[in-house]
């Protein structure tokens, strides 16, 4: 997907003032929120069992290696195929080998956001193969000319069901429905023909299970499970860093995925694929294949913010983030919005084009709170925040402003007179009502809040006298 | 017990008022405050901009200040979350300095927290004849625990009432630095907080971190709310009434 993420700020300007949008995410913030709050209380210890998820991502990753040759030896013993990726296009180009060999003409794809990280759907069409997009927000989405994901979970969550509507009724020449069930009868009757049609099944993975060679689908649509078991072909896509090493540890990573993501106890389907379909089996794929992928991960892995990898794409940290509840998926400019984004974003694609994004950030731990491995989300965003400072990509004045505040903080006689000075011009400026309207450097503060005028001497000033007396 | 009383930086400039309440609520619960002359910023700005090397210097000047005595209390859960949560991570790379760190680290307390805990005050000296509403500031909430604390302290005082602030933990936008770089985006946060504050039709917000405090007045004030106090915790608790 093009990298937007440089105009984080003037997006989230947009999206700020976009009421239509303003109003869907007011209704879905709460939702999740509240359905999340209320699973938990059936887990006996939702504390210990984050301590075991944290404990199982960190196994993983610590000898990713190890696990992924270990998947790569089970995957095959099956009959499926495992190839690495180490860039995007290299997915894409895969992608398209494995239809080409297969005599490909038509693709269906349940959710991956792997794959739009390589606009895969685009260069799908561009290979002149048809691709049909079988979650039903992804489906929105490419209906609506490929309009860009703003969730993780939910790619079209941003949409009100009106807006849907429209879309269907000119989409497929139909009547606007009203109903919801109604809706999504309509695309389940447009989809199925494409599922029975289909050449080749394109598939996400929430987890690489290395001790089975199996692929984990986590999905409440059953789309998933169509798609990769009536075409002839299989694969799916994910990145390295989804393997797990047991079918025990997926266990234990599933009490908590759908329960941070959706608020569901489990998600009403679970695929777990293993292999092709064997002699007398009556269900699955001719051919599988698992694209494996890096575009970036083992930079990640071999870094300071390697505990990124631990994210099991719940979206706690967006559906519980201040900023992202204002301002919407989209502002983020790329695949992966929210505060997990902010951190995966720049390390994908260069801190020079997204360096926005780890600042835009109260630090409020809002994330890393609910963040079921435990990824300490605003740590992760400082650590980027230090890199930017290091290579000098934050604008002159602010480096300017900070440099003169430690400087005088680090000699007290300067910063007390200083101080005094800058009190009593402020008192000033705030006038008989305390408040001041425009601050000449701090327009960010003013433009739309007052600014409560000091009380016009320091507390150092008051104490000392205080003390003398 | 010698209580190191760290002022902050924005009590310090903006409102040394609550410095005062905060102090004189530490005497009355049998504290011996002392005030280290020199201090300044604990490091804060600098840490989460990214500059370590200043946050490092700034931290050093804490601990060399503070490390003498048995307690340094902050009126600010952000400022005293920044030194018991933040300075190990700065000094992982220096043992001795490590050392002196997590000493301070230990003894570092919120004021309610310390108030309510380890002076186990029971009774205070103020009084507020109406209906207020608390907001939870997110460091004070989330990295220092404080939650219980300071409601706990404000039903001791007389006339108060408290009703609850939907969204209390909602960051309500400061987030420091963010408030002026990311100014519209933290406007717009500071804005559902006070739609949320009105909702409650409560005559006064209550926390405790100046950050949130000019925060929401100045959202409140634009929005042409001039009757909405904004206090903190210390002032309301020592029954200090700020200069309107």
């Amino acid at each position: 997907m093009q990298v937007a993420s440089m105009h984080f700020k003037e997006r989230a300007h947009v999206k700020l003032h976009d009421e239509r949008l303003q109003f869907n995410l007011k209704k879905m913030q709460g939702k999740f929120v509240a359905k999340r709050r209320e699973s938990l209380v059936e887990l006996d210890d939702f504390e210990g069992t984050r301590d075991s998820a944290k404990e199982i991502r960190n196994r993983a990753l610590e000898n990713l290696d190890v696990w992924l040759e270990l998947f790569e030896r089970n995957a095959k013993a099956r009959g499926a195929t495992v190839l690495f990726a180490e860039t995007p296009d290299d997915v894409n180009a895969l992608v398209l080998e494995i239809a080409a060999r297969h005599a490909v003409k038509k693709i269906i794809k349940s959710k991956s956001m792997v794959s739009e990280e390589s606009a895969l759907d685009h260069a799908i069409e561009a290979a002149g193969m048809k691709v049909v997009e079988t979650d039903l927000g992804e489906y929105i989405l490419q209906i609506n000319n490929y309009e860009p994901p703003s969730h993780i979970i939910g790619p079209a969550l941003h949409k009100s069901k009106e807006e849907v509507a429209d879309l269907f009724s000119k989409t497929h020449g139909t009547p606007v429905k009203t109903d919801i069930a109604e809706l999504c009868l309509e695309a389940r009757g447009v989809l199925r023909s494409h599922y029975l049609t289909a050449d080749m099944g394109i598939s996400g993975g929430n987890f690489f299970v290395a001790e089975t060679g199996s692929v984990v689908l986590v999905t409440n649509e059953g789309n998933a499970t169509l798609t990769t078991t009536l075409p002839r072909v299989h694969v799916a896509i994910s990145g390295i860093e989804k393997i797990v090493p047991t079918l025990e540890d997926t266990a234990t990573l599933m009490r908590l995925l759908p329960r941070s993501s959706t608020g569901q106890s489990i998600s009403n389907y679970v695929d777990i694929l293993t292999g092709i379909k064997g002699a007398g089996e009556f269900h699955g794929a001719e051919h599988m294949y698992f694209i494996i992928v890096d575009s970036g991960r083992t930079a990640v892995l071999a870094s300071e913010l390697r505990e990124a990898l631990r994210c099991i794409r719940c979206g706690a940290c967006m559906n519980h983030c201040p900023v992202y509840q204002n301002v919407g998926g989209h502002s983020y400019g790329w695949v992966y919005p929210g505060p997990i984004g902010s951190i995966l974003t720049p390390m994908y694609v260069g801190l020079e084009n997204a360096q926005d994004l780890p600042a835009a950030s109260t630090m409020c731990n809002q994330c890393g709170v609910v963040c079921p491995v435990r990824i300490p989300l605003p740590d992760l965003q400082r650590k980027l925040r230090e890199m930017a400072f290091e290579h000098g990509l934050r604008p002159w004045y602010e480096h300017a402003a900070l440099s003169i505040w430690s400087w005088f903080s680090q000699r007290p006689a300067l910063y007390g007179f200083g101080t005094a000075i800058a009190v009593r011009a402020l008192k000033w400026m705030g006038g008989c009502d305390g408040l001041i309207h425009k601050l000449p450097i701090g327009a960010g503060w003013t433009d739309e809040r007052d600014f409560p005028a000091p009380e016009g001497k320091t507390f150092r000033e008051l104490y000392k006298k205080r003390t003398a007396t | 017990m010698r209580v190191g009383f760290f002022v902050t930086c924005l009590v310090d400039t903006m409102r040394p008022s609550v410095g005062f309440a905060a102090i004189e609520l530490l005497e009355a619960g049998g504290a011996e405050v002392v005030v280290p002359p020199a201090q300044t910023c604990c490091g804060q700005p600098a840490y989460n901009s990214g500059d370590r090397a200043d946050a490092i210097a700034l931290a050093a000047k804490v601990i060399a200040e503070f490390e003498g005595c048995d307690f340094l209390v902050a009126p600010s859960g952000s400022c005293s979350g920044m030194i018991r949560t933040h300075y190990g991570d700065l000094f992982s790379a220096d043992p001795p300095m490590l050392q002196r760190a997590r000493a301070l680290m230990e003894k570092t307390r919120e004021l309610t927290d310390f108030l309510v805990n380890e002076l186990k005050l029971a009774r205070v000296p103020g009084r507020f004849d109406g209906t207020i509403t608390y907001h939870d500031s997110c460091a004070g909430l989330r990295e220092m625990g404080i939650k219980a604390q300071p409601r706990a302290l404000l039903a001791m005082v007389p006339g108060l009432a408290l009703r609850e602030l939907p969204g209390c933990e909602v960051c309500c936008g400061f987030g420091g630095t963010f408030s002026i770089k990311f100014g519209e985006i933290s406007s717009r946060m500071a804005d559902n907080k006070c739609q949320d504050i009105a909702g409650t039709g409560a005559d006064a917000v209550v926390l405790g971190d100046l950050g949130c405090m000019l925060n929401i007045e100045g959202r409140l004030r634009r929005r042409g709310d001039m009757k909405t106090r904004v206090l903190h915790v210390a002032e309301v608790l020592a029954g200090r009434k700020p200069k309107s």
